[in-house]
């Protein structure tokens, strides 16, 4: 604090003297206005008084008063005013990453991990275009997160400066809002704002784009305690009536299922969910993103659904007369062909935050718009009402009902019941991940990235618990892996942290080794590598006669140097009969980076599988080449 | 089926974009887009002519409500509404085209507001079928020039959009 005066009584003599010699030519002073006392000269225009602070100061107190812990960013010209001010700081911790696009990954993971709004900043020109991947990756599967940009000098702006691009406009389509701020008294407001809409809602990311010269003028700080906008007022609570009409319907079913994805994890609805199932006894799918939003080890969990789920899931979603989907949105890699899912008649609940969300993809019957928490936790006492009211006759019926769809769903989880051939030679990933499940008791942050991995980690680590499962499923970001690692690590230093990844996918964020180097994260890089980018690879043999264009990884480095030349624990794994020890001994090493190299089976397919197109019961169960040699299946 | 929706959006830079961005990344059309400040200088007051099946429109409705600049929007076809559309039309006002021209701008109500030695220059108001129907009673090669503001919409009666 101190030290912070002192810098004014500076500031203000500096000023004291600049004022004298004010600049004659504005416009030179504009075009110029990235040079060293640009800044300064602008701010001379104004008279400036004790109690005003810089626009850069006004952006970490506003960070501040957020209680922000952690800003993942990177500095450039357009912010240095506001890397001046993170040094002279202490309220939150800035983790210098090497990438911007690791910045927002990492901001976006922090976020999932804990539930609060993850903060990124970048500079103006490249620094903001290399977020747009960490930007549309939360935006797809909507994260909260505030990400400021640099932008140049407000007399600058559409002048082709060095450094420039249109953040607000190259963003547009990705950002759940965005503010350029032209003014440094708009600047506390406009923050309040960015983390309000961020936050609320169907959350999102908020691009707060901040020109340089806006940074380096004064004003009186002043952040409102709240905010109100005329034009966004996000829904709360569900509309009764149809809450009671949704109980009804459940309580009728034959063929119940609840369908699940990332608005339960996101909106904390979990419990109340879980209490709601148990309550019905009826089945409950999750999708690839709301994996742990219920307990994958409980009885009523039929597995995750969609292109790579469980044959009892798809079939049980297919065949149900009853479906309530909780925080889902019917994408098209879960209910696959819509005609073909709306050839089997059902009704429909629907549960979602987002009013956009219903009726998008497939028409729903009840739709309830609200918070998936207080929604569900009204249809708990709801449910509590009416089954103590009639309770005998309707806890009896149900019970009858189901057990003829239970005995149906056993059926059909017999069928493939995520069986896959076990080797004595070479490792197979799926056995890995099973492996990684028991070593780290199932309790670990699993990130991933995308391709055969990322459905492998989501089909065999069971999570009981949300937010543990962290990966990009709506926009598919390859590199997204570590970046989110290093998220969940700062989310929770002592946790276990694993980053399931591939060697094409790996390679897309391999620089943040470094800053995971720097900050010291123990984090355990399970890298299958199977020389291939799998998922291309499969879809080649599978659709393009085994031309596999392109997806042969050649010339990949040697994973144990480069983790060591990092300082880190680099180790490679090729016997099956390795893999279990290798584990619990990267895992033991709890203050290490350990980067653990799997060789494994090149040609795997991720089974089950439908196919792009097709219905989501019409299922490739496995490979019919090597079925006939299944000797050591499982 | 043809659909005007009215917007309320605050008034402030970019907001145009973000509506105009969202017709174009979801692939919805849009026939004609009108937009100017109310009496109330903060708020904007849009016209968007679109088409498309009811869930299309369903979902129009619901992404612009989703923005976080619209105030308020108004499907105009779910009510009884009045639709009016300004057309300047440039038309060859030659001795051989000048009486007929001066008798279609009276029929159809418009009236001429710039005479040039071979032209007229003709305003007509109404709705958009009604200046289509103007454009093709017109000797097509006696058109000189159009242009259109795109519709604006107001519903009937108490049907009222304001905060």
């Amino acid at each position: 604090m101190f030290r912070v005066q002192y810098y004014f009584l500076l500031i203000q003599g500096f000023m004291a003297i600049s004022s004298k010699n004010a600049i004659v030519n504005p416009v030179s002073a504009q075009t110029h206005s990235d040079s060293l006392d640009a800044s300064h000269k602008d701010a001379s225009h104004k008279k400036t008084s004790h109690n005003e602070i810089s626009g850069a100061e006004i952006v970490i107190r506003c960070l501040n008063e957020e209680k922000i812990k952690f800003v993942f960013g990177y500095p450039g010209g357009a912010v240095l005013h506001i890397y001046d001010e993170i040094y002279k700081q202490n309220g939150f911790k800035h983790i210098l990453v090497r990438h911007e696009q690791a910045a927002v990954h990492a901001a976006d993971a922090f976020s999932r991990a804990t539930g609060e709004v993850g903060v990124a900043l970048v500079t103006s020109g490249p620094g903001a275009t290399n977020a747009i991947t960490g930007i549309a990756t939360a935006y797809m599967d909507s994260i909260p997160l505030v990400v400021i940009s640099g932008q140049v000098p407000v007399p600058a702006i559409g002048l082709d400066a060095f450094q420039e691009v249109d953040m607000v406009g190259i963003t547009r389509p990705c950002v759940k809002h965005n503010f350029l701020v032209k003014d440094v008294r708009d600047i506390a407001e406009t923050m309040k704002k960015a983390f309000y809409i961020a936050a609320t809602g169907r959350p999102g990311p908020v691009v707060v784009d901040i020109p340089k010269d806006i940074t380096a003028h004064k004003t009186s700080f002043h952040y409102p305690k709240s905010v109100e906008m005329r034009s966004y007022n996000p829904v709360l609570k569900g509309h009764s009536g149809q809450i009671k009409k949704a109980i009804k319907l459940l309580l009728e079913a034959k063929r119940p299922m609840i369908y699940t994805g990332g608005g339960l994890v996101l909106g904390d609805g979990a419990p109340e969910l879980v209490k709601l199932a148990r309550t019905l006894g009826y089945p409950v799918t999750n999708t690839l993103m709301g994996l742990g939003g219920y307990p994958a080890s409980d009885p009523q969990f039929v597995g995750m659904l969609g292109m790579h789920g469980t044959y009892e899931a798809n079939m049980a979603m297919q065949n149900c007369d009853v479906l309530i989907a909780v925080g889902a949105r019917f994408d098209d890699r879960v209910i696959g062909n819509p005609k073909h899912f709306l050839s089997q008649k059902r009704t429909i609940i629907h549960i979602d935050v987002d009013p956009s969300s219903i009726s998008k993809r497939v028409k729903v019957d009840v739709p309830i718009v609200g918070h998936v928490q207080s929604v569900l936790a009204e249809m708990n006492e709801a449910l509590l009402l009416e089954t103590t009211g009639t309770a005998e006759k309707t806890k009896n019926d149900t019970k009858n009902d189901i057990s003829a769809w239970w005995a149906q769903i056993g059926e059909w989880r017999k069928v493939h019941g995520g069986r896959y051939e076990m080797s004595d030679t070479v490792i197979k990933p799926q056995y890995v991940i099973e492996k990684l499940w028991e070593v780290t008791k199932g309790d670990a942050y699993v990130t991933s990235d995308v391709g055969q991995h990322q459905m492998w980690a989501a089909q065999y680590y069971k999570f009981d618990r949300p937010r543990r499962w962290i990966n990009s499923g709506g926009l598919g970001t390859m590199g997204v892996g570590l970046p989110y690692a290093m998220g969940c690590q700062f989310a929770d230093k002592n946790a276990q942290v694993a980053c399931v990844t591939g060697e094409g996918s790996i390679q897309m964020n391999i620089q943040e080794l470094s800053t995971c180097a720097q900050y010291g994260l123990p984090i355990k890089v399970i890298l299958l590598n199977n020389r291939y980018l799998g998922m291309v690879r499969q879809w080649q043999e599978f659709f393009y006669e085994n031309r596999y264009s392109e997806s042969y990884m050649d010339s990949l480095p040697d994973f144990v140097k480069l983790a060591e030349s990092y300082g880190h624990v680099g180790m490679q794994i090729t016997k099956p009969s390795d893999v279990e020890g290798a584990l619990k001994e990267a895992f033991s090493k709890k203050d290490k980076f350990v980067f653990m190299d799997f060789i494994t089976e090149q040609s795997e397919n991720v089974f089950p599988m439908v196919e792009n197109g097709r219905g989501i019961s019409e299922m490739i169960l496995g490979d019919e080449k090597k079925s006939d040699e299944k000797k050591g299946a499982k | 089926m043809k659909h005007i929706i009215s917007i309320l959006i605050e008034n402030e830079a970019g907001a145009l974009s973000r509506v105009a961005g969202l017709f174009s990344a979801r692939g919805y059309n849009i026939e004609s887009l009108t937009v100017a400040p109310t009496e109330d200088s903060t708020m904007s007051r849009m016209t968007i002519v679109t088409s498309g099946s009811d869930e299309v429109i369903e979902q129009i409705i619901k992404q612009l409500n989703k923005l976080v600049d619209v105030i308020k929007v108004l499907d105009l076809n779910d009510g009884k509404f009045i639709e009016r559309e300004l057309m300047l039309v440039k038309v060859k006002a030659t001795a051989q085209y000048r009486d007929e021209m001066k008798r279609m701008c009276d029929i159809f109500r418009g009236r001429i507001i710039d005479v040039a030695d071979g032209s007229f220059t003709i305003e007509l108001t109404g709705s958009g079928s009604k200046l289509d129907a103007f454009i093709e009673s017109l000797d097509n090669t006696a058109i000189l020039e159009t242009v259109r503001t795109g519709a604006s919409g107001i519903g009937r009666g108490d049907r009222i959009l304001k905060i």
